[in-house]
């Protein structure tokens, strides 16, 4: 990680006001390749405002400059899979970004998530984790630099999470960056960068 | 757009398609409450069937248009609360071409449904059974018209509480060229005239419509992304 | 060009200039009005098929022309707000919509009246009379989107799309009422023409048109400053500028 990298991602003098009521002002932040950010805060601190005016979902109210890459991952709150359809079709039929969708390829991803045996289930008769581990498993095929995630540790066993955990960092040791927001402290260690948005709140 | 787009919408009009096939008892809905709505008239205005063939175009078109209303406040409710407009915003195809895949599949799912079933209405109503075919042309254009104003409609509203009867409310006005359209239409082949002018314009309707469409579907979609 | 839609979209220029504009417009709008309804209404000829009734046109046309105006208007600060995104379009777009949809109440009202003694019911599916009615429901739309939102920025934009796929659409609504109608009433019921005008009942009817188009202008600009102070209440200019 040298210091002359192009960022990823750069924000300018952000700031986020929702219905006249300004959240947040003055964020600067530069994220390279390799960086691994968490978006702190208390409730209503603006941690999924400022998540999806990155991703560009939120446009009104937010002022600065915010460089992003052409193409990025994205996951909210809800995953955006279909409960009619099974974990295969979801994927493949995808409205999402650069991912992949051949056959082989969701497969492999859907067994690393550990749904090899559900592919055939539509998702709405699965468990709640596990419908949010089919979300999931398309950060396994992703073709993106940079991951955008909102709360992607809810609802997720232990497990799951040291899954989760490990597909982040194994992201950015080849060069991508990951912002995620979340209340629980993960074993990422030194690796891990936090914005604490209560020092950005607006006034 | 990318060079892929087109192909990301025919991939997003199947899984539409087949998340309706996967859900079909919504479509006999639809039409079940279209036949419920046809049996409630003549027992309003009284069984003479005179005055049933008279009305039977106009009582056609606003039961239409009532239905085509209420489905399409479904349209984009589903992808809203699971999460796959977002996914759909972000993946950097248009968003006014991804919304149209799924317009033209609810299309096919509601419109071609009801233009299917439209002969045994009609004949319910003693329609004219000459008028029958002009009635079925017109409402595969008519639905089309429908279905893309019903998706800006939903498009506004989606993210709103109770955007049903709001969606209602926004768009009855500017539906009303596509209910003269329709009952002319009918109503003049029904007393033997040539009803073609009424289909061509209403076809000029749905080809703007299908222009300028996926411009303020995409643009309501983002607004409604924003709350 | 650039630099005045900058100014009026800064929120403490604009609310000075509102300020300036209302205290010179509302006497000019007062004077015009009553300058025009008393000639239109005490010194005009009567007409000689409908007697004095034909005088509610004084109040009718004006308010059905600047109700149909309004649409405009407030299609083209969605556009800007939508292309510009300029703040002051949106405040713009909220205030005319309730103005737009009162005046067009109230030339239904107005025609309502004038349609009993000329037709003699109160309410008659004229073309003309339906496509007012069409456009209310329009008004009607943006104001209920624009409720229904609860963050009135996005309510705004909202609205600009809704208001701009109306304005495409009114020419076709209007057209096609016109036809509906001719179709459906062979062109019996005709009563003046506007073009057979005289000249002494057209100058009274001009001046109070231009008054109601200044009404229009003061009540929206003091909607907008009523919005402001509003949204705005902490704001040191606004502070200064009330003072």
């Amino acid at each position: 990680m040298t210091g002359v990298e192009t960022p990823l991602l750069s924000l300018r003098e952000v700031a986020v006001t929702r219905g006249y009521r300004a959240l947040l002002a003055g964020i600067n932040l530069d994220i390279k390749p390799g960086e691994l950010w968490q978006l702190t805060g208390p409730n209503g601190s603006g941690k999924t405002s400022l998540l999806r005016a990155i991703a560009g979902l939120i446009r009104v109210g937010v002022s600065g400059t915010i460089d992003r890459p052409e193409t990025l991952l994205f996951q909210g709150h809800a995953p955006g899979i279909k409960g009619l359809l099974t974990p295969l079709e979801n994927l493949q039929s995808h409205p999402g970004g650069l991912i992949e969708v051949e056959s082989d390829r969701v497969r492999e991803a859907l067994a690393a998530v550990g749904l090899l045996r559900c592919l055939d289930t539509p998702v709405m008769r699965l468990s709640a984790g596990q419908q949010r581990r089919v979300g999931l498993a398309r950060l396994w095929l992703s073709r993106s630099s940079l991951w955008l995630l909102d709360e992607p540790f809810t609802a997720i066993d232990r497990q799951g999470t040291t899954l989760l955990e490990d597909k982040l960092r194994s992201h950015c040791e080849r060069g991508g960056a990951v912002v995620f927001t979340s209340h629980q402290d993960g074993k990422f260690g030194a690796n891990l960068n936090q914005l604490e948005l209560a020092d950005y709140a607006a006034r | 757009m990318r060079p892929d787009s087109l192909g990301f919408c025919r991939q997003l009009f199947v899984r539409h398609l087949r998340c309706g096939v996967r859900r079909v008892e919504e479509v006999f809905n639809s039409l079940v409450f279209f036949l419920m709505v046809v049996t409630l008239f003549p027992l309003g205005i009284g069984p003479d069937s005179n005055t049933l063939r008279e009305l039977s175009p106009g009582i056609f078109w606003v039961v239409a248009l009532l239905s085509a209303l209420s489905v399409s406040g479904r349209l984009f409710s589903a992808d809203f609360e699971d999460g796959s407009l977002e996914q759909l915003a972000v993946s950097g195809h248009p968003l006014g071409l991804c919304a149209m895949a799924e317009v033209l599949a609810h299309w096919v799912l509601s419109g071609l449904t009801l233009v299917v079933a439209a002969p045994v209405f009609a004949l319910m109503l003693n329609m004219v059974p000459a008028a029958i075919p002009t009635l079925m042309l017109s409402l595969v254009l008519g639905t089309l018209c429908l279905s893309l104003l019903g998706g800006i409609g939903a498009a506004l509203t989606v993210g709103v509480r109770r955007g049903a009867l709001l969606l209602s409310l926004v768009m009855i006005p500017l539906t009303v060229p596509v209910l003269i359209f329709g009952t002319s239409a009918v109503g003049e082949a029904a007393i033997g005239y040539d009803p073609s002018r009424w289909i061509a314009l209403m076809g000029a309707f749905a080809a703007m419509g299908l222009l300028l469409a996926p411009l303020a579907i995409g643009a309501g979609l983002r607004i409604s992304l924003e709350q | 060009m650039w630099k005045i839609i900058h100014k009026f979209g800064s929120p403490p220029w604009f609310f000075r200039f509102a300020t300036k504009a209302v205290q010179w417009l509302l006497p000019l709008m007062l004077i015009a009005l009553a300058v025009g309804c008393v000639w239109g209404l005490l010194y005009a000829p009567p007409d000689f098929r409908q007697g004095n009734s034909y005088r509610i046109i004084f109040i009718h046309v004006p308010a059905a022309v600047v109700a149909l105006a309004g649409y405009y208007v407030m299609a083209f600060a969605g556009l800007v707000s939508l292309v510009w995104k300029i703040k002051m379009a949106d405040v713009a777009m909220r205030a005319v919509a309730p103005v737009g949809a009162a005046l067009t109440f109230v030339a239904l009202v107005t025609g309502a009246i004038w349609g009993k003694p000329t037709w003699g019911a109160w309410w008659v599916w004229d073309a003309r009379i339906t496509s007012m009615l069409i456009l209310l429901f329009l008004y009607v739309g943006v104001v209920a989107l624009f409720e229904a939102y609860e963050n009135p920025e996005v309510a705004a934009k909202a609205c600009a799309v809704l208001s701009l796929v109306g304005t495409v659409n009114i020419p076709i609504i209007y057209k096609s009422v016109d036809w509906w109608y001719s179709l459906h009433q062979p062109a019996s019921i005709k009563f003046t023409g506007e073009s057979a005008i005289d000249a002494s009942m057209l100058y009274p009817l001009l001046v109070n048109i231009g008054a109601f188009y200044l009404l229009f202008a003061v009540v929206v600009m003091m909607n907008m400053r009523a919005t402001l102070l509003e949204t705005h209440t902490n704001a040191a200019w606004l502070r200064e500028a009330v003072d």
